[in-house]
């Protein structure tokens, strides 16, 4: 049985020029100058020719970039919003999780809220009150219940929310990015609950950026790219695809970042005295390829070209890389390594490779220079360079230490 | 219009629950709670009492009273479309991002309004009472009136609510109709005042057969004039199957353009 079925389903919004609305005024002076119809804005096709179908009890991710059309594809599966053509059939009761809380009143208690939000959501009074005293305890707001809910944090705000909505007890449920808000409390409480409602054969639809949980609970997986389907299939392939392209577009972009940076140095960012001039910084890859971004673990290789402008006879090269916040990941020079270098003349290159880069996801800066034994520096480039670091791994801190776990047998 | 009509059935639970939050809303916080009903119709009655019974000498006995039984009406109307008509956009995140029948916003504008006018009706028959004014059985006709005028503003809180979504001065363009309305509508003097030539078209306003039929059931206690609150009946139903028609016309596009 197929519960949710999308058939060639578009969606075009239209765009107000300038501004968000019309007005009548707009109307009259348009229809005065332009043959009395409302001028056509510009046109944004949110989705375009999109199929799906889900079978009841699965449970399907949608996942792409901000601006591919998920949240516009389940608010017409909910709809909320009517499609420009196609057809969408749901099969049973639905209820959605796309903004938590979006019915609360400020002024009133939680309770208050819990009846006209249960209500707004299709339960009758019978139901409210047979399932008031769980959602209250599924919020852990017991204490907080007769409170308005304007003195509510964020997260009892959405915790309240979450616990209204899946207390109707949908046959199918549309998640939007629930899991984005609240604390990790909340979050572990919120996938047990969907854990709980795919083991009951419900069906789901959850849009997410969190590809980890997307892994965690779906069985397949829609990739919506631009407001069309780029992929759909087992969720482990399509995350896979999805995330090969990103780092892609991700290498595109942060290569772009990294020539105009080269282009446009910033003077206080490098200093010295000039003797030996360091003329470029590339990042390369196992293969020799020039590269920005890394998977957690892999080789990487600094390459840094210099010149001398007079000779030297002491020179030390060193490397640092910082956090984006400053924090100084790692540093070395080859003073502190002991490695003595010949004097230099000409040109040359220097390169330290990196045999695995340890470092968790994120974005990190690199320093190079070139300087005397005593300190004196002859070049030094503050922030040379941006790279990126991806990692498959959740883990946190700065770096990921080698280890292994023992566990008992 | 079929869909419209079924929503009212099938969401009378919600209409309910959000006409209570709705009252509950309006008199909390505030010092004086729901006096507040009583106070605003009090004071603009003092005033216009000042203005036309002291200064202009409006010759009609009793005119407080006069003045109040269609005052009430009037401010039952008025309130609710000035209300309704920003309540769609106003409830921007339950139309965006909860499937809501939109529908239910401005009927809880209308239907909260008139349990406040329901509410000041024992303030009009105190002032009957203590102007030895007797109630007459023709009082129990006002189901009737309600009924009518709930159909009447409905019909256009309906429209207008939708309307404003996608052409957002509609509000400030009804508040300005309004104060027009409310000239040419029998609140402030007896429809005798106006000269009997322009009587038919004066009572092509709907809230003019209204006003009088309030007044003659419970002031003047004797029967309304039939014609005109047939009259009224029609205009009030054809406004409601047209309010609904363009409502159900918008009713898609309402999420996107909120």
């Amino acid at each position: 049985m197929v519960a949710i079925q999308v058939q060639g389903v578009s969606k075009r919004f239209r765009l107000h020029r300038g501004r968000r609305y019309l007005t009548v005024k707009d109307f009259f002076v348009r229809g005065v100058m332009g043959g009395w119809r409302l001028a056509e804005g510009d046109e944004h096709w949110a989705l375009r020719e999109v199929n799906l179908e889900i079978p009841q009890g699965k449970t399907m991710g949608i996942i792409g970039a901000n601006g591919s059309g998920k949240s516009t594809l389940l608010k017409l599966v909910a709809g909320i919003l009517k499609p420009t053509s196609g057809v969408i059939r749901v099969l049973g009761r639905l209820s959605t999780l796309i903004e938590l809380g979006a019915g609360f009143h400020p002024e009133f208690t939680g309770r208050e809220n819990v009846w006209v939000n249960g209500i707004l959501l299709g339960l009758s009074r019978q139901e409210v009150r047979e399932r008031f005293d769980e959602i209250v305890r599924f919020a852990g707001l017991e204490a907080f219940i007769d409170n308005p809910v304007k003195t509510y944090s964020s997260g009892m705000y959405m915790r309240l929310g979450f616990a209204i909505a899946t207390a109707v007890d949908p046959d199918v449920l549309l998640i939007d990015e629930v899991l984005a808000v609240g604390d990790e409390a909340f979050q572990h409480k919120c996938i047990g609950k969907i854990q709980e409602f795919k083991a009951r054969g419900k069906t789901i639809c959850f849009v997410s950026h969190d590809l980890g949980a997307v892994e965690q609970l779906c069985d397949e997986t829609l990739w919506l790219d631009d407001g069309q389907v780029s992929a759909i299939g087992r969720t482990q392939e399509v995350i896979q695809q999805y995330r090969t392209r990103v780092a892609q577009e991700e290498a595109m972009a942060l290569r772009t970042l990294h020539e105009r940076a080269s282009a446009s140095e910033e003077p206080q960012m490098r200093w010295g005295g000039g003797e030996v001039t360091i003329t470029s910084v590339v990042l390369k890859d196992s293969l020799g390829q020039e590269r920005y971004l890394f998977e957690s673990g892999e080789p990487l290789q600094i390459v840094l070209s210099y010149q001398v402008h007079s000779p030297v006879g002491d020179p030390v090269f060193g490397i640092g890389i910082f956090r984006k916040d400053g924090l100084s990941v790692y540093g070395t020079n080859t003073a502190i390594e002991d490695l003595v270098l010949p004097p230099l003349k000409d040109g040359g290159q220097v390169a330290v490779l990196l045999e695995r880069v340890d470092l968790i996801e994120g974005e990190y800066l690199l320093d190079v220079a070139v300087h005397a034994r005593d300190g004196h520096p002859y070049d030094y480039r503050s922030r040379a360079l941006t790279f990126a670091i991806r990692s498959k791994m959740r883990d946190t801190g700065v770096a990921r230490l080698s280890h292994r776990w023992i566990l008992p047998l | 219009m079929i869909t419209s009509l079924d929503a009212l059935v099938h969401h009378r639970t919600l209409i309910m629950t959000l006409v209570l939050r709705e009252l509950r809303a309006r008199y909390r916080g505030s010092f004086l709670g729901f006096l507040w009903s009583f106070l605003n119709p009090l004071l603009l009655m003092v005033v216009y009492v000042l203005v036309f019974s002291v200064y202009l000498r409006v010759p009609e006995a009793n005119y407080a009273v006069f003045l109040f039984a269609g005052l009430l009406p009037w401010l039952w109307f008025s309130s609710s479309l000035g209300h309704a008509t920003g309540v769609i956009v106003g409830g921007g995140a339950l139309v965006k991002r909860v499937l809501f029948p939109a529908e239910v916003l401005p009927l809880v504008s209308v239907l909260s309004n008139m349990i406040n006018f329901l509410l000041s009706l024992p303030l009009l028959f105190l002032f009957l009472v203590l102007f030895g004014i007797p109630l007459t059985p023709w009082a129990a006709s006002l189901p009737l009136l309600l009924t009518l005028q709930f159909l009447l503003t409905a019909g256009l809180a309906l429209p207008l609510a939708a309307l404003n979504v996608h052409l957002r001065d509609v509000e400030q363009i009804l508040g300005n109709l309004l104060v027009l309305w409310f000239f040419l509508s029998p609140v402030l003097y007896p429809v005798s005042a106006v000269p009997a030539p322009f009587r038919p078209l004066y009572f092509l306003n709907p809230l003019a057969g209204l006003i009088q039929s309030y007044r003659d059931i419970l002031f003047y206690g004797r029967p309304p004039e039939w014609p005109q609150l047939a009259f009224v009946a029609i205009v009030a139903i054809g406004t409601l199957w047209a309010g609904l028609k363009v409502f159900d016309r918008l009713r898609d596009t309402l999420a996107e353009e909120v």
